[in-house]
């Protein structure tokens, strides 16, 4: 644990999750069978995150043998997790490979607004958002050297906690080779809705809505 | 590792109150933070609007050129830089742009991306640059498939494979060795002679696996959905040349993001706004600092410096100037 969260880090986390308001669960899936790259490592983060705040509860599962739940929460990879709000609902916050390097920022960020932490749009954008009827899905491809990358992460996370038909997942380039290259990945972050439409670069969250309202 | 870059200090909520700010910073880079750093010990009320915190150091793996340290990573000095803030509770609005600027009178009145609008008597920009593109054909097409503008975000893209770099600066210089760790092989292509720092060429040249092409023009960048090479021409022996690569990293230097205030302020051909030795624009009350200015040298300590100087000439024309029209308009 000395490895990845460092004392100092780990008291500056305990004071940004202070502010959590309501409990929330994290819901991680890990792979046995396989070669999983970056699995205890993943769940050492979180397992570590669950260890400073009482209101985050880490629950694990593996893809494989608890299948019924990877279905429910469309789980194609591991490591992978889900949140899960107060009500155990899934609002679409999902990610895959370990969120550390720069995406320690979108996964704390997630943590807080999961929790209840009013999320920073203005009214206009939310009525916007909660406009959309349509299925999204939006993969935020995102390597851990990558300083623009959380912002893009976060912008689909904050879409799909504002609204339940959309989902928005990072994914870990490095750890998923064989999805990023089926993405054509060779610079992040890159943004894919609904597997088609590509946007590269942390766009800001109205251009990733104009591409959504244009779908 | 983790690079941790939130703040837990509450959100600010000076910027929806109904004020009229001393001075409002346009910018997180180093000219921004430092600018705010000395407006705040000199007393004013003064806030930054920041797209993000630390600007271009971000995308700087290593500075070794920062008085007081002989090696540190670009991010981990933006923390100390916001820390510095923090300490002085100098309230910054992030992830906001400000889309308009305008005068009225003597103040200004800037419309931030969420529609909201400030005001304030005067005004600092600092919001640095974007990296310049070198308008080949190609270039464009494969952006993101191949072409890549941040070596720290893609280099592990290019594990085990040959890229070319273009540029010959401190910034080309620091890619190159950024690169070295993944590739199997670098190709580096310049325009001109090197203008990097001997420290840094001192290191390239003692790796094996750079081949190193000076006076050498970018032509074009080539390939089918991926890019397979660059076309380029040697203008010593006056030749093309094609170089078969699964990368370009472009290094070229910085393109000012003047927009906001290009109709506002001169600038010279390259975009940059003209500052006078106290960093005051040609608009009275609106002042400019780092990569956005036209002084030639993009270093860190020079916008960090012209950020302090810009706030040292705001708090004499707050004091001077801001004041004495005030009771002359009275």
């Amino acid at each position: 644990m000395s490895k990845l969260l460092p004392d100092d880090v780990k008291e500056q986390i305990r004071q940004i999750l202070s502010t959590m308001q309501n409990p929330i669960k994290i819901l991680y899936f890990s792979e046995n069978e396989g070669n999983c790259q970056t699995c205890s490592e993943t769940k050492e983060l979180l397992s570590a995150i669950e260890g400073i705040n009482d209101k985050v509860t880490l629950i694990e599962k593996d893809r494989n043998t608890d299948k019924e739940d990877a279905e429910k929460y469309g789980i194609t990879m591991a490591p992978s997790f889900v949140l899960l709000d107060d009500n155990e609902t899934y609002k679409g916050v999902k990610f895959n490979g370990i969120p550390a390097g720069h995406e320690i920022n979108s996964f704390i960020s997630a943590l807080l607004e999961m929790a209840g932490t009013p999320i920073e749009i203005d009214e206009a954008t939310k009525k916007r958002i909660a406009a959309i009827k349509n299925k999204v899905n939006i993969k935020v491809f995102i390597t851990l050297s990558c300083p623009h990358c959380p912002g893009a992460v976060q912008n689909a996370h904050r879409l799909s906690m504002l609204n339940d038909n959309i989902e928005g997942e990072m994914i870990e380039a490095q750890t998923f080779q064989a999805i990023s290259q089926k993405y054509d990945v060779s610079g992040v972050p890159k943004i894919v809705i609904n597997d088609k439409h590509e946007l590269v670069g942390n766009q800001p969250l109205e251009t990733i809505l104009d591409q959504i309202e244009a779908l | 590792m983790l690079n941790l870059n939130i703040s837990s200090s509450p959100k600010p909520t000076a910027f929806t109150e109904d004020k009229l700010w001393d001075l409002i910073v346009v910018g997180g880079g180093p000219g921004g933070l430092n600018g705010a750093l000395y407006a705040k010990r000199k007393g004013l009320d003064v806030g930054i609007i920041a797209k993000d915190i630390g600007g271009q150091l971000l995308n700087t793996t290593d500075v070794d050129n920062y008085l007081g340290y002989t090696m540190i990573e670009g991010e981990a000095l933006s923390h100390k830089f916001h820390d510095h803030l923090k300490h002085l509770e100098v309230p910054i609005h992030q992830d906001k742009t400000v889309k308009s600027l305008q005068k009225n009178n003597q103040d200004f009145t800037l419309t931030l991306s969420d529609g909201n609008t400030l005001r304030a008597k005067t005004v600092l920009i600092a919001t640095g640059g974007v990296p310049r593109k070198l308008g080949i054909p190609g270039e464009k097409e494969f952006s993101n498939k191949g072409v890549s503008y941040c070596t720290t975000c893609d280099a592990p893209f290019f594990k085990d494979k040959h890229v070319v770099v273009a540029g010959g600066g401190n910034s080309a210089a620091e890619a190159i060795l950024d690169l070295a760790q993944w590739a199997s092989k670098i190709t580096v292509v310049h325009r001109s002679q090197w203008r990097a720092d001997q420290v840094l060429l001192d290191k390239i040249h003692a790796l094996d696996n750079v081949t190193i092409h000076l006076e050498s023009q970018l032509k074009e960048v080539f390939g089918h959905n991926v890019m397979r090479g660059v076309k380029a021409y040697d203008k010593v022996n006056d030749k093309d040349f094609i170089v078969e690569t699964d990368g370009l990293f472009i290094e070229i230097g910085n393109i000012p993001n003047s927009e906001l205030i290009a109709s506002l302020v001169e600038t010279n051909d390259a975009g940059e706004v003209i500052v006078n030795p106290n960093q005051q624009t040609s608009l009275k009350g609106l002042y400019a600092a780092g990569d956005v200015t036209a002084q030639p040298h993009k270093q860190i300590i020079i916008s960090t410096a012209e950020g302090a100087k810009a706030a040292l000439s705001i708090n004499q024309y707050l004091n001077n100037d801001y004041i004495l029209k005030e009771n002359n308009n009275v």
